[in-house]
């Protein structure tokens, strides 16, 4: 399975390049801050630019999948959701979709039996995967909001908290580096085991996956098992937020690994699928009021078409007409 | 039946032998970009006739079949295709982000209605848009294609257009895919941006082109001329002066009428929808509406949607034309699904505004139809339960008492207009038996016919009955448990497609359009003792004591 362990590959290459640059090149300063400032501008720059450029291209029609009845007579009752019709609506099913998924949470699973007879299962191990993985992540990311401030925001302070909920480890164990490891397992399984997804699966779908692990992997043996000291990486980001490009103090290499790849992330992040982050917003399906009889839309671009009048059609077919009895514009 | 199709006995093995599996082989080991591509009788349309194209002003008119080896492709073709992809990418959102946002989860996979029939993976509605985006990726984005082999990326080719025209005319446009989607793609998008791609190099479908071009000329996809369209309508009168001893009075191009009424043109001349037709007459007869029928906008469907956006403007654009001329109020439209896709989504920005028109008020009751002020056409299903919910028609259900119905939902209407409880409503009205089909078959996850968006071509039997049987599966069951033995419709293509699914599938099943049960039931005023149905079936629901 070419497209398996080439991404598999790729990412272990990944992992050895900070390594060797910085056990042995002795380039703490290209690693520690070249990399990770350009990454973050190409994540930044990269992503506006790829939401810019679907941004101007046009929507000449609103085609919003319903999914619920749509707004009509006084007495029959419109589902706001799934067929909106007011700008309201539309942030309630947009948002929806992205923080909770909806779509997915109706996947169903189809098999045939005897007869022949399809039947369909409710199945919402997919949307629980999908979820636990996001939202892990979210958490994670914003828990890591603390190495930026000299003092911990309340909100980050919080997460930490509630994340460490089960406080029996030493370090405390993060429930959602379980959680995401979890998740990652699962959505790397389901590719391989069943036979569908094996088919429609990509290079490009394992990589962020074995990518996202590597990086999950790196920072929990920071944590759990070197226990690695995380002052001077505070240090670290802290002057690079004062604008002051110095390297501080004895970072340790796994720290490295796991910035780099994180850096890969955010480089690789707006040229990839990963981008349905932002495209998610902007799907017509989803984030268009199903009004269109009630407003005109309007289409830049509506091409002047030149039809078959009715004169025409009455001079091709006059005689026949008024056979027929037929009113005719011209006798 | 169909020398297109294989036996039922054969098809049933091949479902067996892959149970509970759907993929009709085991791929594993295998890429989907290596499968062959394979034509074989009943799984092609035949291609647009030379005369046709050359009546649209088509390319590349030539005699060719899906089978030739060599398809005979203008010179260019490449470029021809390139720069049409490049040109829809700028002006569709929809396409670009489609072809861009896909993480290839695999929640579409079994939702398609032509994989479930075929177990083929390329019907899986993600590697369907993989086949356009695998050569969209070749061709386009930078980074994807300095990682070549790696974003699964390849060149445009002879074989590849092949591919298209095979997967791109399994899919009817139904939308059910985009419903479970997290990103909300839509392959009927895609499939139109395909269809209108390969319409660029002459690789097209005779049963789609052929409507198109009648419509053009004559009004309506039949091209039926008007002298013609009037003698069927007025059949139509007399067979129901026979049946009901009622002498409706439809008129024709009449200026001054208050509704423009347009329909199928299938309704007009198809069995069964001229019974469905023939509802609709006894509805406007008993109710007194002011109203006019067009012969030259003679057509509510709309094949120009199967082509390209352009073809569907320019035969929309009649409708509003002929309005004007006729100086309607407003239009009233029937039954049918992908023609109420384009009233509800599309025809107002293609060729609206229509301010010569008023906002649409039911004459009978008083009603403002609010959600058609700028489009100004309703629906005959919103009007008709609109009458019954202000207790205007005089209706027995048991005249339909030998209908034990369930109800299809038209891809179209439920997904492109979420249209369910108005249907529902006027069936439970005219009707005393009827049973909804497993929930994950109906409403927004209902199931297309199998022949939509132009497929419902003889030679394409094959995969028309694979297509349509999870809706057949669907129907199987309430025709088992409740002896359901009738299902209702609103859409022509299902009245003209689904006969013969349920002939193929579950015999016993007859097909009937929502209106056909409204003028079954309607009491009209003056009339002669009812015994038979507008089939001239007899109705057995009437007992002792009944007029």
């Amino acid at each position: 399975m070419k497209k398996v362990w080439l991404p598999l590959l790729m990412t272990g290459i990944l992992c050895l390049i900070p390594y060797v640059g910085v056990q042995y090149g002795g380039l703490g300063y290209l690693f520690a801050i070249i990399i990770p400032c350009a990454s973050l501008v190409i994540l930044i720059a990269g992503f506006a630019i790829r939401m810019v450029n679907w941004l101007i291209r046009p929507v000449p029609f609103r085609i919003p999948t319903t999914c619920g009845q749509e707004k009509s007579l006084d007495w029959i009752r419109q589902d706001k959701l799934e067929s909106p019709s007011r700008l309201s609506h539309v942030v309630g099913r947009v948002l929806g979709e992205v923080l909770f998924f909806r779509s997915l949470f109706r996947n169903t699973k189809a098999e045939l039996y005897a007869g022949p007879k399809l039947v369909y299962g409710s199945t919402k191990w997919l949307w629980l995967g999908g979820m636990v993985f996001h939202w892990s992540l979210l958490v994670i990311v914003l828990r890591h909001s603390k190495f930026f401030f000299s003092t911990v925001p309340p909100f980050a302070d919080f997460l930490d908290n509630a994340d460490r909920f089960f406080d029996i480890t030493l370090p405390a164990f993060y429930m959602t580096d379980a959680l995401v490891l979890a998740a990652i397992s699962f959505l790397v399984v389901r590719r391989l085991r069943d036979l569908k997804l094996r088919l429609i699966s990509l290079p490009t779908d394992f990589f962020p996956l074995f990518l996202i692990l590597a990086i999950v992997l790196a920072g929990m043996s920071m944590r759990y098992v070197t226990k690695i000291n995380v002052l001077p990486v505070h240090d670290q980001i802290l002057t690079l937020m004062d604008h002051s490009f110095i390297l501080s103090g004895e970072i340790g290499v796994l720290f490295y690994v796991h910035l780099f790849l994180v850096c890969v992330l955010a480089i690789y992040f707006p040229f990839s699928k990963l981008m349905h982050a932002g495209g998610i917003f902007l799907s017509p399906t989803r984030n268009l009021c199903n009004n269109s009889r009630e407003k005109r839309h309007s289409n830049p671009w509506n091409p002047d078409i030149k039809f078959k009048s009715y004169t025409e059609y009455e001079d091709a077919f006059r005689d026949k007409m008024k056979k027929a009895g037929l009113p005719v514009e011209k006798e | 039946m169909s020398k297109y199709v294989p036996k039922l006995s054969e098809l049933k093995q091949e479902f067996e032998k892959k149970k509970p599996a759907l993929l009709k082989e085991d791929y594993s080991g295998k890429e989907w970009w290596d499968l062959p591509v394979e034509f074989r009788d009943g799984n092609w349309c035949f291609p647009g006739k030379t005369e046709v194209l050359e009546d649209l002003g088509f390319p590349n008119p030539r005699k060719w079949a899906a089978t030739d080896a060599d398809w005979q492709l203008p010179d260019g073709w490449e470029k021809t295709i390139r720069d049409g992809l490049k040109s829809r990418l700028k002006r569709f959102r929809s396409f670009k982000l489609f072809l861009d946002t896909c993480v290839r989860c695999g929640a579409c996979a079994d939702k398609c209605h032509f994989f479930l029939g075929t177990g083929d993976p390329k019907n899986m509605p993600v590697l369907r848009a993989e086949l356009i985006r695998s050569v969209y990726r070749n061709d386009f984005p930078l980074a994807e294609k300095i990682l070549k082999g790696f974003s699964g990326s390849r060149k445009l080719t002879a074989e590849v257009i092949k591919e298209w025209h095979l997967y791109f005319n399994q899919c009817t446009e139904c939308r059910r895919c985009s419903v479970f989607c997290p990103m909300g793609i839509d392959t009927a998008e895609i499939t139109m941006m395909a269809r209108e791609l390969l319409n660029l190099i002459g690789v097209n479908n005779n049963w789609i082109l052929a409507p198109v071009s009648n419509c053009n000329r004559t009004g309506n996809h039949l091209g039926i001329e008007p002298h013609t369209f009037v003698q069927n309508i007025e059949s139509l009168v007399e067979d129901i002066e026979d049946l009901t001893g009622i002498k409706v009075n439809p008129t024709f191009n009449r200026k001054g009428a208050e509704i423009l009424f347009i329909t199928p043109s299938g309704d007009v001349f198809g069995d069964p929808g001229v019974y469905t037709m023939m509802g609709y007459l006894l509805l406007f007869h008993h109710i007194g509406l002011d109203y006019t029928i067009s012969t030259y906008a003679s057509e509510g469907g709309n094949f120009g949607m199967f082509t390209s956006n352009e073809m569907m403007k320019k035969l929309n654009a009649k409708m509003y034309h002929e309005a004007k001329r006729l100086g309607v109020k407003w239009i009233l439209g029937g039954e049918c699904g992908h023609m109420w896709r384009v009233v509800h989504q599309y025809m107002d920005t293609m060729n609206g505004p229509a301010d010569f028109l008023e906002e649409p008020v039911s004459p009978i009751t008083g009603t403002r139809f609010s959600n058609a002020a700028a489009t100004k056409m309703v629906h005959i299903a919103e009007f008709t339960a609109d009458l019954i919910h202000h207790k205007k028609l005089k209706l027995d259900p048991k005249r339909n008492d030998h209908l034990l119905t369930t109800f299809h939902d038209s891809c179209n209407v439920a997904r492109g207009m979420g249209m369910f409880e108005e249907p529902r409503y006027v069936l439970r009205s005219v009707c005393n038996s009827f049973h909804e089909m497993a929930e994950n078959t109906i409403r927004e996850q209902t199931f297309c016919c199998g022949s939509g968006s132009g497929l419902n071509a003889e030679e394409f039997m094959d995969i028309r009955m694979r297509g349509g049987f999870p809706r057949a599966s669907a129907v199987r069951q309430v025709q088992e448990t409740h002896k359901v033995n009738t299902l209702v419709t609103i859409c022509a293509i299902d009245r003209a497609s689904l006969p013969t699914l349920m002939k193929y599938w579950n015999p016993g099943v007859s097909v009937y359009g929502l209106h056909e049960l409204v003028g079954n039931a309607l009491v009209m005023k003056g009339e002669k003792k009812r015994t038979e149905d507008l089939r001239e079936s007899p109705m057995t629901g009437l007992g002792e004591g009944e007029e």
